[in-house]
């Protein structure tokens, strides 16, 4: 069994690649039975298994706090809200709202066509060109990661005494170690206060400044409170109209 | 297959935002589009995070999809406001019975 594991994790490109697939294959999936199911709360269902995918995806890409965040958020709150909302709107006949056959049909059509069009402009582009083309200093996270791979892997095999190369595998599990630790928290916590240090430390001093993303926290800040407000405003409990009573207002 | 790239994120991006648009565009239950949102959401956010792990743009990726993520906490919470009114002066969740508005 494990075996096979690892022949199938050789053939798509290690463990990562294995992963990838793994819930890459789980949200699509998810996110296609979510059009395709009637019943709401089977779709809200498939919504869980779509988005915790996602999460899924984030860790993979070293987002952890992004990762967390979207288990945090919408798994476990804006998914719960829309279940409520299923609870308190569905009665009997409404829980399950037919879309006509000709509608369906048109609908994964449109879709289809989008889906061929999206593929086929990011299949086109040169994603490594572009990349190269970005006037900001520096290379991506994953060209570094890979070069600090590449250099301990060739620190290990040219080691010459067994005592450099114990000593370059513990360079080597450090790194690992830090890389799992996760690196974004404090970034994107200092960002946030409008504090660069992943952008400003280390660089020439004739380098502009980048700043943060304390306007947009601040704003945001405040668009969470006004939605709580007219939340709670738009929700009030109200005059209802009685089922009896015939005509719709 | 080798290695997993940024195209390989970017068409699981596309996948979840078409999903999205066609949930939105055929369902008639008022909750069953907000979910279509939220798909549409989730496949921006992780072209944001692969962006921000494959090219130097760094961090900025990461922050653009935690606030993507906050707006659509909010808007889902909106919205869903908007449904349990609309309920009641509907009895239905039927998004095309609310036609009262057109012209």
């Amino acid at each position: 069994m494990t075996y096979l594991l690892e022949q199938a994790a050789n053939g798509v490109g290690g463990t990562d690649g294995l992963l990838f697939w793994t819930f890459a294959i789980l949200s699509c999936v998810g996110a296609i039975a979510v059009v395709a199911t009637q019943n709401v709360v089977r779709m809200a269902f498939w919504l869980v298994v779509s988005l915790g995918s996602v999460a899924a995806l984030f860790f993979l890409l070293h987002a952890d706090f992004l990762g967390a965040a979207q288990l945090l958020i919408y798994v476990g709150g804006t998914v719960v809200l829309l279940v409520f909302g299923v609870m308190l709107t569905a009665s009997g006949h409404t829980i399950k709202v037919q879309t006509s056959p000709a509608e369906t049909l048109l609908g994964s059509g449109v879709g289809l066509i989008l889906l061929c069009v999206l593929i086929f402009s990011v299949g086109s582009v040169d994603w490594k060109d572009i990349a190269q083309r970005i006037p900001a200093a520096g290379d991506s996270p994953a060209v570094v990661d890979a070069r600090e791979d590449v250099r301990l892997s060739e620190a290990i095999a040219s080691a010459a005494t067994p005592e450099a190369k114990s000593q370059a595998e513990q360079a080597q599990a450090e790194v690992q170690a830090r890389r799992q630790s996760g690196r974004t928290i404090r970034q994107l916590g200092l960002s946030f206060f409008g504090l660069r240090p992943d952008r400003n430390l280390n660089q020439p001093a004739n380098q502009p400044l980048a700043t943060g993303y304390l306007l947009p926290f601040e704003i945001i800040s405040i668009h969470l409170l006004v939605v709580l407000i007219g939340a709670a405003y738009l929700a009030r409990a109200k005059r209802r109209v009685t089922p009896g009573s015939g005509t719709d207002l | 297959m080798g290695e997993v790239g940024l195209e390989a994120y970017l068409f699981v991006g596309a996948v979840l935002f078409v999903c999205g648009v066609v949930c939105m565009a055929t369902k008639r239950n008022g909750i069953g589009v907000l979910m279509g949102v939220e798909l549409v959401l989730n496949g921006a956010n992780i072209n944001f995070v692969a962006f921000s792990r494959f090219t130097p743009l760094g961090l900025d990726g990461q922050a653009t999809a935690l606030f993507v993520v906050v707006l659509a906490a909010a808007e889902a919470a909106v919205a869903l406001a908007i449904a349990l009114n609309y309920y009641n002066n509907h009895l239905t969740i039927d998004v095309d019975r609310g036609n009262e508005l057109q012209g």
